[in-house]
């Protein structure tokens, strides 16, 4: 249902990335979460209508591939654009709870307890 | 809207589970039916390192050059997310398990008793990297011919799997399996 894409968008999505196919850094998973800075720095240079459109969407915390979704680009254009605008200073970056082999009981339990509520 | 708060508001730690399973096995209908959100879908574009080295038989033309990863969420508290991917079930997909299963708590494996073997591989994955998973038995049409137990011989699961029979399309059924899973997380962690 999220196809359409080669009628509805103007611009083909690596495009946007000025043809870069990798992103910068490693760091942005799936659930990678995303603030826009609020306010942008003094020194922030005005973003490209694409990273305007990402800035609004993480007003509020919301993971990569939640951008990816609600943007209709694939996670690969979406990443190379945060790391844009994280090295502009525009976004912080929360990683995902780690998951080792000793997994941490006190995390275990609260998605437990969590689920029980559903 | 007008919190004092909106601006400092920290983000949510987030953690993830996956749903696996052969194709066509209830994947995207058990991660929408307990996610809290209409499940989300993205689609990457392939390489061609992940095309053409596998079977191709069956594939719809028009998914030739993309994979659709869906998801869902469920949030714990105002500091935790859970996310439900489902995992890609055409074999020729299989590159991105690895990416995905990364970081992941564990897994659901989905199996459709009327062809068991399509989750094979998807059992065989878990099981070669060490990643927790539980097996749900999809009955569709809320059918379940076999028992929990036979199912379990004719996957040759191990004394440690659980294996539950559900219905993916409902709601309870799907957050049961989920538990079904943390509680085996939790006892393994407990050991």
């Amino acid at each position: 249902m999220a196809g359409g894409d080669t009628a509805g968008r103007l611009v083909r999505p690596f495009a946007l990335t000025g043809g870069r196919t990798r992103p910068s850094r490693a760091d942005f998973t799936l659930i990678t979460t995303v603030t826009a800075v609020d306010p942008p720095p003094t020194w922030a240079t005005r973003p490209q209508p694409e990273q305007q459109r990402i800035l609004r969407h993480c007003a509020r915390p919301i993971a990569v591939a939640e951008l990816a979704a609600l943007l209709d680009l694939p996670v690969s254009v979406i990443v190379i654009m945060l790391c844009d605008l994280l090295e502009a200073g525009r976004i912080t970056l929360r990683p995902p709870r780690p998951v080792s082999q000793n997994p941490d009981l006190d995390l275990l339990q609260k998605v437990r307890d969590g689920l029980g509520r559903l | 809207m007008a919190d004092s708060d909106t601006v400092t508001r920290a983000a949510p730690d987030t953690v993830k589970i996956l749903i696996a399973g052969g194709f066509g096995v209830g994947k995207t209908t058990m991660v929408g039916s307990v996610s809290e959100i209409a499940p989300l879908r993205t689609e990457e574009p392939l390489t061609e390192a992940g095309l053409g080295v596998d079977d191709l038989e069956g594939i719809e033309e028009k998914k030739a050059t993309t994979v659709a990863l869906d998801f869902g969420r469920i949030t714990i508290g105002d500091d935790l997310v859970l996310y439900l991917f489902g995992t890609p079930g055409q074999q020729r997909f299989w590159f991105m398990w690895n990416d995905l299963a990364l970081g992941a708590l564990g897994a659901v494996v989905l199996v459709d008793v009327r062809r068991p073997e399509s989750s094979f591989a998807a059992i065989d994955f878990f099981e070669r990297r060490g990643i927790p998973f539980v097996v749900g038995v999809n009955g569709f049409y809320g059918e379940h011919p076999y028992p929990p137990e036979e199912i379990r011989d004719a996957l040759a699961l191990p004394e440690h799997v659980q294996v539950l029979l559900c219905d993916a399309r409902e709601r309870g059924s799907s957050r049961d399996v989920l538990i079904a899973l943390l509680d085996q997380l939790i006892a393994a962690a407990v050991n």
